[in-house]
């Protein structure tokens, strides 16, 4: 097993860092030397253990899709089934881990960005169980699309700002929160809902998210007595990814494989797939840019993974070629959301819609024996209204 | 010494405070920043910052993510910055800074940028999001070339890292007046001095203050505890809305002017 990364400047090989404005750097020697100190104290991981049993309701199980495996006709197919976390996602393994110690380190505030609105939800929940104020910046088109998690922030008390620049989608959130967080350093902690972002954020996030891969690890060894050939996740900035890899990065036989947006044409979110390395969101990573180093526009019918950048750790997973990245279009995750609840009577978020159609195509050639893994990210509930109307004519299914 | 250094210690010597006003690169046109430059030196500015547009400015405020937005509509890039750097310098003496982000500047390629900005006439950098801790290849490139790298300090900065930034600083230092994006609110004189003074204690670079200095009165009480002022937003903000370009170079000469002579009171 390599040396554990990031290294002391918090970097992955060539990628992560800290590309920040002045006033965040204090706070975030703050914060990483908060997180090295309590994060890692046996009482603080004791809460945390705590509220991820009783409140978010881990262990997930891993499931054995049984009909899908059949009708594929390749390998065992597991779900991880994060779906079925409070809130509807990984989501909350991170928020209850940042809020928790944003808590412990006396901050007033929480702020967050969220782009499907599940990073968003799970903040707002978890804010509300300990008892802080939470702001979400979320972007206008972002807002249209998953309207019904808007509503949720807002039920469970938190303000969500709609941010109009840019993009409109996830990158622009970040962009406000980033702001906000200079503005409201002092008092605030940003939740950053990926492993992306200035160093300690990457880190902390993959190590909260953790979580996932050594309970699936533990889980598949049971289930199969042996690891599987392939652990399959989403990528948008990649949280339930780095989450799941990471417990198998020493395991060379297993292939860990990264699903990202193929979108529609020639826009899409393929970071690590179409991308260049550079600078955006206080770290280097592969990005989505253009010959004078402004930042592409994206398209996903997933807004998690509608991002034009990517995960520092990813990035220098790409470069080792220890996890490969393939891309999925808007069409096939339409259709694999589909399979799956009729299948499997599971409706997955259109993020992991990606990862499972990944699988479809290739469960043939790698046929059969064996077990993969497909890290069910989150529930798919907040995308009905939007397959409803992307599956029926418009006025036959908008209420009067 | 550097072009920056020794146009600043001139400008102390004359017991005067410095005026270094901020407009974008190619906002709404590079005509339009061509015409600019000679007239905010004629205005009184001692040095000049232009902004080299990014599609994702989080260190700024409404003005200048606008004005960037303007400006990357239009079509300008890096290299059509030092284009406009290059042909100005016909005209303009005074020291020129290009302030922007760091992943064009990368993509551009550090040392490549670092050659031909020297040979465009830009005497300084400021990348808001590179802090020395990141940007030891860029210093090395750019000194090479005989150009600053000028680092900010904020009032977040705890002694030590004024301390640590300080010692790796060339040019001046840009103190940030208050912990937010840029022309958010207005900068406070009494909040600015006593973290001028701390900065002081730790380096003879002289300290500019920026972000939201707007009128004569208040930039004349923050170069009162400080060396100087750069104004950007309220000089932006000002041009907004004036339709031609000659009356946008008026309106942004008038505005310097005022600055100049609330300056000159002060000394």
């Amino acid at each position: 097993m390599p040396a554990k990364l990031p290294d002391h400047r918090g970097r992955f090989g060539a990628f992560g860092g800290r590309y920040v404005p002045e006033t965040l750097m204090p706070a975030l020697d703050e914060l990483e030397s908060a997180y090295r100190k309590i994060g890692q104290s046996g009482g603080f991981k004791k809460d945390l253990g705590y509220y991820l049993r009783e409140f978010a309701g881990r262990p997930t199980p891993l499931y054995l899709a049984r009909r899908m495996s059949e009708e594929l006709g390749g390998p065992r197919i597991y779900l991880k089934r994060e779906d079925l976390c409070h809130t509807g996602a990984h989501k909350i393994n991170n928020t209850l881990g940042q809020v928790l110690l944003a808590k412990r380190m006396g901050k007033k505030r929480i702020i967050a960005e969220t782009g499907a609105g599940q990073h968003g939800v799970a903040t707002a929940s978890t804010a509300a169980l300990f008892g802080l104020p939470c702001e979400v910046y979320m972007g206008a088109d972002d807002i249209r699309r998953q309207e019904i998690n808007v509503f949720r922030m807002r039920l469970l008390g938190a303000k969500v700002h709609e941010v109009t620049t840019g993009s409109r989608t996830l990158k622009d959130a970040i962009n406000e929160a980033m702001r906000d967080w200079v503005t409201n350093v002092r008092t605030t902690h940003y939740v950053i809902g990926s492993v992306v972002g200035p160093h300690p954020f990457p880190m902390m996030v993959r190590d909260f998210q953790s979580v996932i891969g050594k309970e699936a690890r533990g889980q598949i060894l049971k289930a199969e007595g042996r690891l599987p050939r392939a652990v399959v996740a989403c990528v948008g900035g990649g949280s339930n990814a780095m989450g799941i890899f990471c417990a198998f990065l020493a395991d060379g036989r297993t292939d860990l494989i990264g699903v990202e947006a193929g979108g529609k044409g020639l826009r899409h979110g393929a970071t690590l797939a179409h991308g260049t390395p550079g600078v955006l969101h206080g770290a280097m990573s592969y990005l989505l840019q253009d010959a004078d180093g402004q930042i592409s526009e994206t398209h996903s019918i997933a807004a998690g993974l509608d991002y034009p950048g990517v995960g520092p750790e990813h990035s220098h997973l790409k470069a080792t070629g220890r996890a490969t990245y393939v891309t999925v279009n808007d069409a096939e995750a339409l259709d694999a959301f589909q399979y799956l609840s009729r299948t499997e009577g599971i409706l997955p978020a259109m993020e992991p819609s990606h990862a499972v159609a990944h699988v479809r195509k290739m469960a043939r050639r790698w046929g059969k024996g064996g077990a993969v893994i497909i890290c069910l990210s989150g529930r798919g509930d907040k995308d009905s209204a939007m397959v409803a109307d992307l599956l029926q004519p418009r006025a036959q299914v908008k209420p009067q | 010494m550097s072009e920056i250094s020794r146009v600043l210690e001139d400008v102390a010597r004359r017991r005067r405070k410095a005026l270094i006003p901020f407009v974008t690169a190619g906002d709404p046109d590079a005509a339009t920043t061509e015409a600019l430059l000679p007239a905010l030196q004629d205005a009184g500015a001692d040095v000049i910052e232009i902004g080299v547009p990014f599609s994702d400015p989080v260190a700024d405020g409404v003005v200048i993510q606008a004005s960037s937005q303007r400006a990357l509509r239009g079509g300008m890039t890096t290299a059509k910055t030092l284009d406009i750097v290059r042909r100005a310098r016909r005209r303009v003496s005074c020291p020129i800074v290009l302030m922007g982000y760091t992943n064009p500047v990368l993509r551009y390629g550090v040392d490549r940028l670092a050659r031909d900005a020297a040979s465009a006439g830009v005497n300084g950098f400021i990348l808001v999001d590179l802090p020395p801790e990141e940007a030891e290849p860029a210093r090395r490139a750019l000194r090479q070339n005989g150009i600053d790298l000028i680092f900010l300090l904020t009032p977040a900065s705890p002694g030590e890292r004024i301390a640590r930034v300080a010692a790796r600083a060339s040019g001046f230092i840009y103190y940030v007046a208050y912990t937010g994006v840029t022309g958010a609110r207005a900068a406070v004189h009494s909040e600015v001095g006593a973290s001028v003074r701390r900065i002081r204690k730790r380096t003879r670079l002289p300290v500019m203050v920026g972000f939201g200095v707007r009128t004569p009165e208040q930039a004349r009480s923050l170069a009162a505890v400080a060396d100087g002022v750069i104004v950007g937003s309220a000089l932006i903000r000002g041009m907004e809305g004036v339709a031609s370009r000659g009356g946008r170079v008026r309106k942004a000469a008038a505005f310097v002017e005022s600055l100049r002579r609330g300056l000159d009171r002060a000394a």
